[in-house]
């Protein structure tokens, strides 16, 4: 408690203006910035897999097992930094057992589940189950096991088996589809209905997590596509990755418009808290707002996407050019949760100061274990990798 | 057909469940539980709030000291349930707030030499809203609103979350870091359950906490409340607080 009271005595210190006496400490730190980047990733992801399935969009076929199976590693990590931030995380099954209906919060658990059991996980074993009740026959020893283990007991792959299970994958991805849309858009709704703090409440809050999600989820899966297919010493297929180019553009360019129109309507209405936000905006968070998310993140790979996707440039240097696009998105979006997350805490309620935040570097809420739980997905993606290799040349039929 | 015909009744049973359930709930507490109540104290006779006149406060802090004596808070002036702000208008429209350690060892003089328009001392605490955006949020319930409208939370039932923190545009709350649950004012509910006036009342050297009954008839608030014009903060977010201000400055937010 002595280290606590040390970092809030140097936090009030750096206070400018007056904040009320409880403010001094941040509540929401470095893992509930990591939480909604986390869920953002899986809900695009999962959208992007199902541009193949529902909107038949050819293209984009090769990112489609690696995009479920990318959500999927997401998703189950997701959670675990709001647990590791939680004051009695051991309470937090009441959640599930006791929920107050009232809560945005309390649907949390709900909304998980839901995605977990009913949409990906059930997704994912339909997508496979043929390919895995043949490789429970081709492999030996432990995989073997492991194989039948997930075929749950199904062995039937004759082709009107094969075409159920297509027929269910394209049924739960129509579900799936408004489902990653709750998933992301609740998040924004958590930050979104919190009518005490202007940073945060707006309508538009939700609308703008779910299109910044799909960006993000979209540059998630070039990046892995692209790497994987080098590190197995393939070339990448060039229509994919213009397909992946061209969806990143338009989502980006919905996203950017999005953001505009929320800071416009802020500025025309000019209310009470305007004076406060401005002071915000252009001091505690030029760098991670202007520069990084807006600049970097944003314009930069815009234009970057634009030049690589509609020129005469040769393949090789498309490429690179959507990489980078996509490496720049990715900063831009963490950039953008966290200039939500703790921009939102930096003013005061009696919107007549500013205060700080000092990340720890090591600690329950350090940065080593932010970082930790940013690692943790592509461990998991790695393992799942190798158990269901969503190659097209792993594929048995 | 055997088959789907238990399989339909058994499906049948089965959304019986959540619908009896949904129901039992509707009927509100069980009879079984209805007759508890504190000895000697029926909260359904209560509601209680607590009237502020800004023009009486001499911003002793008397009133921030009590409440952390009373309710044993963290001596550390990150933690208040309840604390004093000073606000001095100066001639030429500027405004400065502060709030030293929360007003609890007083205020020193303010810059002399600058001519001040006006200045006086705001006594803040939870409001106690009657549509408390802090009881809304919490996703386990463990924050509420008693019968008697005062706003509790079970420490023994909080995840710590704190995402009621976020939620009170006063900020009233704090995360008590030997429970890691949130705090706030209680109204010192142990002591009003026994008829007795909360800490920083008792303590108040100029009355300008007035606590009591929001509804009865006859008691020291009702009487605030027909004599003085009464404000309550950030009206426009429509928590209605139980709290009520005389003399409220518009400065003050």
């Amino acid at each position: 408690m002595d280290e606590l009271f040390k970092q809030l005595a140097e936090s009030l210190s750096q206070v400018s203006g007056f904040i009320y006496p409880n403010e001094a400490e941040l509540h929401w730190a470095l893992l509930v910035v990591i939480y909604p980047y986390l869920t953002g990733l899986v809900a695009g992801a999962f959208i992007l897999a199902s541009l193949e399935k529902v909107f038949k969009v050819k293209e984009v076929e090769p990112t489609y097992r690696l995009a479920m199976l990318t959500a999927l590693a997401f998703l189950i990590v997701a959670p675990m930094p709001l647990l590791a931030h939680l004051g009695h995380p051991e309470r937090s099954f009441e959640i599930f057992l006791t929920p107050h209906f009232e809560s945005a919060m309390a649907m949390f658990g709900f909304v998980y589940a839901w995605y977990l059991m009913v949409v990906l996980l059930l997704e994912i074993w339909f997508e496979y189950r043929a390919d895995v009740v043949k490789w429970s026959e081709s492999q030996k020893g432990w995989r073997r096991l492991a194989y039948r283990l997930i075929s749950l007991g199904s062995n039937d792959i004759s082709p009107k088996a094969v075409a159920f299970d297509q027929k269910a994958v394209h049924t739960i991805t129509l579900i799936g589809i408004p489902s990653a849309f709750l998933l992301h858009g609740y998040v924004g709704f958590i930050f979104g209905s919190v009518k005490a703090n202007p940073w945060w409440s707006s309508v538009l809050m939700p609308i703008v997590f779910l299109f910044s999600a799909i960006v993000s989820g979209i540059a998630l899966v070039l990046l892995l596509y692209y790497f994987t297919t080098l590190v197995r010493r393939k070339t990448p297929e060039m229509s994919c990755l213009n397909k992946l180019a061209s969806f990143l553009l338009y989502t980006l360019i919905v996203d950017l418009s999005l953001e505009t129109l929320d800071f416009i309507h802020r500025l025309y209405e000019s209310e009470e808290s305007i004076k406060i936000l401005s002071e915000l905006i252009f001091s505690k968070l030029f760098l991670s707002l202007t520069i990084v998310q807006i600049l970097l993140g944003t314009i930069g790979p815009i234009l970057l996407l634009a030049i690589a996707r509609f020129s005469r440039l040769p393949d090789e240097l498309k490429r690179v050019g959507y990489f980078i696009a996509a490496l720049l998105i990715q900063v831009g979006i963490f950039s953008t949760r966290w200039n939500v997350v703790i921009g939102g805490q930096l003013f005061s309620k009696s919107l007549r100061g500013l205060t700080v935040y000092k990340m720890q570097l090591v600690g329950a809420e350090g940065l080593l274990v932010g970082i930790g739980f940013l690692i943790l997905p592509f461990l998991i993606l790695f393992l799942l990798v190798k158990l269901l290799p969503p190659w097209q040349e792993s594929r048995s039929s | 057909m055997a088959t789907t015909c238990e399989r339909r009744e058994f499906l049948l049973k089965l959304l019986q469940l959540p619908c009896s359930a949904v129901l039992l709930s509707m009927c509100g507490p069980l009879p079984l539980f209805a007759d508890e109540k504190k000895e000697g104290y029926d909260a359904g006779e209560h509601y209680y709030g607590m009237g502020i006149q800004v023009d009486k406060c001499i911003g002793c802090g008397r009133c921030a000291e009590a409440c952390k004596a009373e309710n044993d808070v963290l001596r550390q002036p990150y933690y208040f349930r309840t604390w004093v702000e000073r606000y001095v208008v100066y001639g030429d429209g500027e405004v400065t707030v502060d709030s030293p350690e929360g007003g609890i060892h007083g205020f020193s003089a303010a810059e002399s030499d600058r001519e001040v328009l006006r200045s006086f001392f705001v006594p803040k605490l939870c409001n106690h809203c009657d549509n408390p955006p802090c009881v809304q949020v919490c996703p386990v319930g463990a924050t509420f609103k008693s019968v008697d409208g005062v706003i509790l939370v079970d420490k023994d039932y909080c995840i710590g979350c704190r995402y009621c923190i976020q939620a009170c545009p006063y900020g009233a709350r704090y995360l008590d870091p030997r429970t890691k649950t949130a705090d706030k004012c209680t109204f010192c509910y142990h002591r009003i359950t026994k008829g007795l006036l909360p800490a920083c009342v008792e303590v108040c050297p100029t009355q300008a906490r007035v606590f009591g009954e929001l509804k009865a008839m006859s008691s020291p608030l009702r009487r605030l409340m027909r004599m003085s014009q009464l404000q309550v903060l950030k009206p426009y977010l429509n928590t209605e607080p139980k709290v009520l201000y005389s003399e409220l400055d518009r400065e003050v937010r």
